[in-house]
């Protein structure tokens, strides 16, 4: 390897090659004797569950973890990454999807941090911020240089983390989960740049599990499942369900049936709802909605416009400043439920399965069994008096394992020991089994294989044949799109506008995420 | 009574306050809170008082003063840094540790004279009425130095590469290390830095400003206003040091304060009864603990513009990576 910086920015990178990585972590082989390569002027795809060895795989290549066997190869010499600064000798860029930025500092400061500048230990930001200029313009990422990221939108973030790889002479670009936060216009954008990136002669690794994006941008795909390579194909006459065949290793259903369900009364209102976010800054303004029996509402949005909030509020957990929440149409006669407890609002019908889900939905410690219960065990059969009856809690759980496919050792096991589909599995048998009247679903298949999600999608449009009044709080656009019967998107905690699925399309939704308004 | 005095005075004692909390300040920007200012400036100020009477020469007891506490500190960094544990109970336990050395190692030294840094008036400027006997007339040197060194250390954090590493190490140091910047190697070079500044304080009282070795009086507990400094002044060394300075001008004050009978045609209560003073010099403590318990809360530290990271134990792997 050479460590010569100066000429390591400019050198190109016709093929990159992985060969046989394994890469091993107590208890588990994360990758198992991978082989992966990407050209010059291809954008490859790197697909596969939670948990498939793409991140692991990818922390290799950028010096993060050390492989336990295998070599990397850059036309054909093999070089040895050991950390970042290595990787980005050798002209390779990370996008993270959890961005690496410091919040206080400046555009221009991020991308400098850890340069050298041409005024020995003084700063030369006037000189960055120059070629920034130059390279916003030449690959169209709009940026103000000299704003603090703590300003900027989360599309523009991530603008700034491409900067900072183009800054340092990255001539190929591992770009990890990037549409995961953004809005449908500015995965566009994103998938503009990254064609302007291609046609320079830039090597491109895109990592994703959102099919249609991966069918849309690349030239070939890899798909990885359990820590081994599936296959790696050319991205010709693949098609989204091939490719989730490879992921999950069996026929998926990807596009579940939304037959028509007549709708009855109104189950769960808002009206002028208002509440405050955990720093003190208002969360929800005026938010105003109605879900019905037998209906989805999906709620769409970029993440961080209110959506937390809005479930808490609904659930209990956050007080509101002002507004009413009305609970249970005609039997309840909507009576506002803004001052109640949140077990007298579980008791009254309502079901919740939070976002956070290992922090809100279960305790981790207690077992399968202990956290199928934690809402019922204040009442007959389950509990008797002080008592509980474990026969009882027994009998309902191993039930409820068997009705909701659990893939659980045992009911006595650690919840926490469970992979996140079957934690979330957990939750949503502990919710749906009460036959809630209203259920509050948030971001209920994030980081869920593709098998379970399936089937979560399939008990939520069960839970709406069933007449009961679902309000789907989720960032991914497809899976709103999928199940809502209306989509109400909100931004900066106002709601922009509630449309029918007839008239709802990712355009339109993008453009209300932004928020433009209607029209 | 005289505000001249009280401000030269405020100026010298606020010296040794300016060097320990500019040295804390550095390290909390780099992300390590560090409460072992007291324990690292009585192990200066007795390096330094003992090695002045050794060797004959103050300045070589001032430089081994600093060295000694820069080498304490760093036994704190390692148990926050490379065994990431918890930085309140290793600072506090550092505390301990310089005090019990000091006053062992300092044993005897009490009543004798070692030779001490002379003070100088700084020619030209001393003749400026008023400002010139306050700022540049019989002062330490080290004095002087501590208003050249706080705009520098300004500059450095603002302006400078090193300064901005220093900033995202103590803001976001997974953004700094995946950019290359060694995140573990600053935090310990700052924590040094730090320590050292924190001897420097220490050699300033025992050679300069208050000489003498008084064991565990000799600081009196202004290791801990040092800390509670770093947080009135935001972490921003310019205000650091005005708050120093102050605070030593406090000081002189509550003292002056206790000497005259009459003060403005009342009867001074201080005169009469001398017990009241205790009260006046528990002040700047007050003042202390109400800083710490302001800046040991989460969401006011945010508003206050603590570093994003203090505190906080960095592990590669965790969040992300």
């Amino acid at each position: 390897m050479t460590a010569n910086p100066a000429l390591a920015v400019r050198q190109t990178i016709n093929h990159l090659e992985m060969r046989n990585i394994v890469k091993r972590f107590p208890g588990v082989l994360a990758c198992d004797h991978v082989n992966f390569d990407v050209r010059a002027g291809e954008v490859h795809a790197l697909l596969g569950e939670n948990g498939a060895g793409k991140s692991t795989l990818m922390k290799v290549l950028y010096g993060l973890y050390r492989a336990d066997e295998g070599e990397i190869l850059i036309d054909g010499a093999e070089v040895s990454i050991g950390s970042p600064t290595a990787a980005i000798e050798q002209g390779i860029g990370m996008i993270h999807q959890h961005f690496m930025l410091v919040d206080e500092l400046t555009v221009t400061e991020n991308v400098a941090l850890g340069l050298k500048s041409s005024r020995g230990p003084v700063l030369d930001l006037d000189k960055v911020e120059a070629r920034i200029r130059e390279l916003s313009g030449a690959y169209g990422l709009q940026i103000n240089p000299s704003a603090p990221v703590w300003t900027l939108a989360v599309g523009e973030r991530q603008r700034v983390e491409i900067i900072k790889a183009l800054y340092r002479g990255a001539e190929l670009l591992i770009l990890d989960e990037p549409t995961a936060v953004l809005t449908p216009q500015e995965v566009e954008d994103l998938f503009a740049t990254l064609d302007r990136m291609k046609r320079d002669g830039r090597g491109l690794i895109f990592i994703s599990h959102k099919l249609h994006e991966v069918i849309a941008i690349s030239d070939r795909i890899t798909v990885l499942r359990g820590g081994a390579l599936v296959d790696t194909v050319p991205n010709q006459n693949v098609t989204r369900a091939t490719l989730a065949k490879m992921m999950v290793g069996r026929e998926v259903i990807l596009v579940q049936d939304h037959a028509v369900v007549e709708q009855g009364a109104v189950q769960l209102a808002l009206h002028n709802v208002n509440a405050l976010g955990i720093t003190g800054q208002p969360a929800l303004r005026d938010v105003s909605l109605e879900v019905h029996a037998g209906e989805i509402l999906g709620v769409a949005g970029v993440s961080g416009n209110g959506q937390r909030e809005l479930a808490e509020a609904i659930a209990g957990l956050r007080p509101i400043s002002s507004g009413r929440i009305e609970l249970g149409g005609i039997e309840l006669g909507g009576i506002d439920v803004a001052s109640w407890s949140v077990a007298r609002r579980t008791d009254a019908g309502l079901g919740y399965v939070p976002e956070e889900r290992m922090h809100d939905g279960i305790v981790q410690e207690f077992s399968v069994a202990e956290n199928l219960i934690l809402q019922d065990h204040t009442h007959a059969p389950i509990s008797r008096g002080i008592f509980l009856d474990f026969g009882a809690i027994a009998q309902r759980s191993r039930d409820l394992v068997r009705d909701f496919r659990i893939r659980t050792p045992s009911i006595d096991t650690p919840t926490r020991s469970l992979s996140g589909g079957n934690i979330q599995k957990v939750i949503m048998a502990r919710e749906l089994s009460r036959n809630p009247r209203v259920l509050v679903a948030a971001q209920p298949t994030r980081g869920v294989d593709i098998g379970a999600t399936e089937y979560i999608h399939e008990r939520l449009l069960a839970q709406r044949r069933q007449g009961s009044a679902t309000l789907l709080i989720s960032e991914d656009l497809d899976e709103i799109l999928a199940l809502s019967d209306r989509i109400a998107v909100l931004y900066e905690g106002r709601v922009m506008d509630i449309i029918p699925r007839s008239e709802a399309t990712a355009e339109r939704l993008g453009l209300l995420m932004a928020g433009a308004t209607a029209g | 009574m005289n505000l001249e005095i009280i401000l030269h005075a405020g100026l010298a004692t606020g010296t040794v306050l300016l060097f320990a909390s500019i040295g804390e300040l550095l390290a909390e920007r780099s992300g390590i809170l560090n409460l072992g200012v007291e324990g690292m400036m009585l192990i200066g100020a007795m390096t330094g008082f003992s090695m002045a009477l050794a060797t004959g020469n103050p300045w070589l007891g001032l430089l081994l003063a600093m060295l000694a506490a820069g080498v304490l500190s760093l036994a704190h960094g390692v148990v926050t840094i490379s065994f990431q544990a918890d930085q309140v109970v290793s600072g506090l336990a550092l505390t301990f540790l310089g005090t019990g050395l000091a006053l062992v190692l300092g044993n005897g030294l009490t009543g004798q004279n070692a030779p001490l840094i002379p003070n100088y008036d700084i020619a030209g400027l001393a003749a400026i009425p008023f400002i010139g006997p306050v700022f540049f007339e019989d002062h330490s040197p080290l004095v002087y130095l501590g208003y050249i060194f706080t705009p520098l250390v300004w500059f450095y954090i603002e302006k400078t590469r090193p300064g901005m590493h220093l900033r995202a190490v103590g803001e976001k140091p997974v953004a700094a290390d995946t950019m290359g910047v060694s995140v573990y190697r600053l935090r310990y070079f700052y924590v040094f830095v730090g320590g050292c500044l924190a001897g420097l304080a220490g050699a300033t009282i025992s050679l300069s400003v208050s000489p003498g070795w008084y064991s565990a009086q000799t600081t009196s507990g202004q290791g801990w206003i040092a800390i509670g400094l770093v947080i009135f002044a935001q972490w921003n060394p310019l205000r650091a040091a005005l708050g120093a300075y102050l605070f030593g001008a406090l000081r002189r004050a509550i003292l002056d304060l206790q000497g005259p009978r009459m003060i403005l045609g009342f009867v001074n209560p201080l005169y009469i009864n001398p017990n009241l003073g205790f009260f006046l010099q528990m002040a700047p403590y007050l003042l202390t603990i109400l800083a710490l318990v302001i800046g040991s809360r989460a969401a006011m530290r945010k508003r206050i513009g603590a570093p994003a990271a203090l505190g906080e134990p960095y592990i590669r792997g965790e969040r992300g990576l």
